[in-house]
C-alpha cells in the first residue's frame, strides 16, 4: 500500500510518516505544491493525505486536478481549518474524507484504513483478523462464522481497535473517538472502561484469537493471539 | 409611521392653516363688495326715483314700501336739511320667507315742488348665517379636495419619485456580506438617491473588508494553534509507543497527551465562540427540534443505560424553528451532554417539547448553580478538571445570535435550562 502525504509543517509530516511506517505502508511526502503536483501526476497512491494551505498553492487545486485523473477518490484531507466551506468544496471534488487538525493518529490510521477497505474490496466493507470478522456496512460482528451482538458503542470501539491493530491507543484518544466532536466532557472513562470489559467478554467467550491488551492508567492494544 | 403619512400629516395641517386663514380674509372681503355694490344699486335707484317723482307725482303718496322697494314720507324742513344720507343693515318681515330677513336700507330726503320728503330705498341683503354656512362647506369640501388629491399624488406620483429609495432599502435588508453578492445598483437619475446608492456601496465594502478579515483571523489562529497540538500529539503518541520507556514515563507522557487534548478542546471551543459571534452560520432550515434531540439521544443509549439514568421526553408539541442546522445540533446536544454528564446515578431527565419552548431538566447536584454566572466563560464545575468551561456559554451565545432567551433554574432539586423559540418559529 502506496500513501503520500502532502504537508507542509515538517515535524507533523515526519509524525504522520513515522506512523504509518509502523503500519507497514509504504509512505512517501511532498512539502509543497509543486512537488506535490509532480508526484501525483506521475505515481499512483492507495491513499493520499491533503493538506489544504500549502506553501505556493491550494490544496483544493491539486484535488481538483486528481478529480480530473479520476483518482479524487482516495483523499483525505487533513486541514487546521474546521471551516464548512472548505469540507464541502473538498468532498464535492470527490475527496474521501476530512479531518480536522489535531487528531490522533489512531484516528488517522482508523481513517486511511477505511479508504483502503473501500477501495480495495469493491462493495464489501469488512475487517479481517484471523478468526474474526467486522462488517462495517452491516455492522456486524462473527467470530468462526458466529453472529455476535455487540451494542453500538461497542462496535465502534472494535472497529477502532482492529483498524489500529498492535498499536497502543490512548484512553484519551479512544474516549474522543466514542464521543466524536466538540465533547466537552469527555472525562468518562467509567463508560469506556465498562465497554471494552464487555467486549473482552465477548471476544473470550467466543474464542477469538484477538485479546485487548489493557495498558494500565494509559490506554489499550489489540493485538492477535 | 411611514414616510408617505408623514409627509400627508404635514401638508393637511398647512393646509388647515392656509385655508383656515384665507376663507375668514375672504368672508370679509366678499361682505364688503356686496355691500357696496347694494350701496350703489340704492343710491342708483334713488336717484331713478327721484327723476321719476318729476314726471309721476303720485309716486309721492307711496308711504309704504308695498310691492315697491321705497317708501316717501313729507317732513319738515329743518328736519330734512338735517338729514344725511344713511345706509343701513335692518331687519324686515319677509312675507316668503314668513320671518324677519335682513334688509339694507338708505335714508335720504329731497326736496320737490318745495316740499320736503324722506326717502328710504332698500335691498334684500344677502343672509349673513347662510353665506357663512354656505362658505364653510365650500372651505370643507376644498379642504377634503386638497387632502384626498395629496393622497393620491402621493401613492401615486411620490411612490414613483420614492421608487428607487424603496428599492435600495429593499437590497440592504436582503443583503448578505458571507455570500459575495454584487454591490447595490438602482435604476435612478436623481442625485440623492445615487448619493445614497454611493454611500450603501461604500458602507457595504468597508462590511466585507472587516466580516472577510475576522473570519480570515479566525481560520489562521486556528491553522496557527491546530497544527503545533497537532504535532505535540502526535509526537507524544509515538513516543509511548517506544520500547524501552518506564512505566512512570509512560504515565506522564499519557497525562500531557490528555492535557494537550484539553488545549485542543479549549482552541475548538473557542473558535466556535467566535464563529457564532461573528455570525458565520448563516444558512438556515427549518428544523424539528423534536428530531434533532431524539437523533443526539439515540448516540447516548448506552451511556444512559449504564449510568442507569432514565430519559422522559414529552413531546406533545413539535417544535419546528428557522435555523442552521449545525447551530441546532450545537445548542442541544451541549444542554442534553450537561444533563446527562452532571447526572447522578439513577437519575433522570426530562426534555418537554411546548409550541415554543424547549425545556430539559435533570437531577443531579443538589445545590443550585449562581444563574447570573452560568453562561459566563470559563465557568465550571471545580471537580471536573477535564471540561472546558465553555459548553453553556456556547448554547448562550447561539441564543444571542438568534434573540432566543435561555434562563436556568432550580426547582424540586431538578436543574432545568429552558429556551424560548418563538421569534424563530418555523410558519406552519
Amino acid at each position: 500500500m502506496k500513501i503520500l502525504i502532502i504537508e507542509d509543517e515538517a515535524d507533523l509530516r515526519e509524525t504522520i510518516k513515522e506512523s504509518l511506517l509502523k503500519e507497514k505502508y509504504i509512505v512517501e511526502t511532498a512539502a509543497d505544491f509543486t512537488s506535490a503536483f509532480e508526484k501525483i501526476s506521475i505515481y499512483d497512491y492507495d491513499c493520499i493525505l491533503l493538506d489544504i494551505m500549502l506553501p505556493n498553492g491550494n490544496g483544493l487545486d491539486l484535488l481538483e486536478e486528481l478529480k480530473k485523473n479520476g483518482k479524487s477518490e482516495n483523499v483525505i484531507i487533513i486541514s487546521a481549518k474546521n471551516s464548512l466551506d472548505d469540507k464541502v468544496k473538498g468532498l464535492a471534488l470527490g475527496a474521501d474524507d476530512y479531518l480536522t487538525k489535531p487528531f490522533h493518529l489512531a484516528e488517522l490510521n482508523a481513517r486511511i484504513n477505511a479508504v483502503l477497505r473501500r477501495k480495495n474490496f469493491k462493495g464489501k466493507d469488512c475487517i479481517e483478523v484471523e478468526n474474526v470478522v467486522l462488517d462495517i456496512q452491516e455492522r456486524t460482528l462473527t467470530i468462526d462464522n458466529i453472529n455476535i451482538h455487540l451494542n453500538k458503542k461497542e462496535f465502534d470501539i472494535l472497529n477502532y481497535f482492529l483498524s489500529n491493530k498492535n498499536r497502543l491507543i490512548t484512553k484519551t484518544a479512544l474516549a474522543e473517538y466514542v464521543w466524536g466532536d466538540h465533547i466537552d466532557q469527555a472525562d468518562n472513562f467509567d463508560f469506556i472502561y465498562y465497554q471494552i470489559k464487555n467486549l473482552r467478554k465477548k471476544l473470550e467467550e467466543s474464542n477469538a484469537q484477538i485479546i485487548i491488551e489493557m495498558i494500565y492508567g494509559i490506554g489499550y492494544k489489540l493485538t492477535e493471539k | 409611521m411611514k414616510l408617505l403619512n408623514r409627509s400627508l400629516i404635514y401638508l393637511s395641517a398647512v393646509f388647515f392653516i392656509i385655508i383656515g386663514v384665507w376663507s375668514v380674509i375672504f368672508y370679509f372681503n366678499l361682505k364688503d363688495e356686496i355691500r357696496d355694490s347694494i350701496d350703489d344699486g340704492l343710491d342708483n335707484n334713488r336717484l331713478l326715483i327721484l327723476i321719476k317723482v318729476h314726471s309721476d307725482s303720485t309716486l309721492l303718496g307711496q308711504n309704504e314700501f308695498g310691492g315697491n322697494n321705497f317708501q316717501i314720507h313729507p317732513v319738515s324742513k329743518e328736519k330734512a336739511l338735517a338729514y344725511r344720507d344713511v345706509f343701513k343693515d335692518t331687519m324686515m318681515y319677509r312675507l316668503n320667507e314668513n320671518d324677519l330677513e335682513p334688509v339694507r336700507l338708505l335714508n335720504s330726503a329731497f326736496e320737490h315742488n318745495d316740499q320736503y320728503y324722506r326717502i328710504t330705498v332698500i335691498s334684500s341683503l344677502v343672509e349673513e348665517d347662510d353665506l357663512i354656512e354656505d362658505s364653510f362647506w365650500s372651505v370643507v369640501s376644498l379642504f377634503i379636495i386638497l387632502v384626498v388629491s395629496v393622497v393620491i399624488v402621493n401613492n401615486f406620483v411620490l411612490r414613483k419619485v420614492w421608487n428607487p429609495f424603496y428599492d435600495i432599502l429593499n437590497q440592504l435588508k436582503t443583503y448578505r456580506l458571507d455570500k459575495n453578492e454584487k454591490s447595490i445598483e438602482i435604476n435612478s437619475n436623481i442625485k440623492e438617491f445615487i448619493q445614497l446608492q454611493e454611500a450603501a456601496n461604500t458602507l457595504i465594502n468597508r462590511s466585507k473588508e472587516a466580516f472577510l478579515s475576522q473570519k480570515e483571523f479566525t481560520e489562521n489562529a486556528s491553522h496557527e494553534l491546530q497544527t503545533p497540538i497537532a504535532i505535540i500529539i502526535g509526537k507524544l503518541e509515538l513516543l509511548l509507543e517506544s520500547k524501552d520507556l518506564k512505566d512512570e514515563d509512560a504515565n506522564t507522557i499519557a497525562n500531557v497527551i490528555n492535557i494537550a487534548d484539553r488545549l485542543k478542546r479549549l482552541n475548538n471551543s473557542l473558535l466556535l465562540l467566535a464563529k457564532i459571534e461573528n455570525k458565520q452560520f448563516l444558512e438556515e432550515e427549518t428544523i424539528s427540534l423534536n428530531e434533532t434531540a431524539k437523533n443526539l439521544l439515540s448516540n447516548y443509549d448506552e451511556l444512559l443505560a449504564f449510568k442507569q439514568i432514565e430519559i422522559e421526553l414529552d413531546e406533545t408539541k413539535d417544535l419546528k424553528v428557522k435555523m442552521n442546522p449545525a447551530l441546532a445540533d450545537i445548542l442541544l446536544s451541549n444542554l442534553i451532554k450537561n444533563a446527562i454528564f452532571h447526572n447522578k446515578k439513577y437519575g433522570n431527565i426530562r426534555i418537554t417539547f411546548t409550541s415554543e419552548e424547549f425545556i430539559v431538566c435533570n437531577t443531579g447536584n443538589p445545590l443550585s448553580l449562581n444563574p447570573d454566572t452560568i453562561f459566563n466563560r470559563f465557568e465550571k464545575d471545580q471537580t471536573k478538571k477535564d471540561s472546558t468551561g465553555l459548553g453553556l456559554s456556547i448554547s448562550n451565545a447561539i441564543c444571542n445570535s438568534y434573540n432566543l432567551k435561555i434562563n436556568y433554574g432550580f426547582a424540586e432539586h431538578q436543574h432545568c435550562f429552558k429556551i424560548n423559540f418563538n421569534n424563530i418559529l418555523a410558519q406552519v
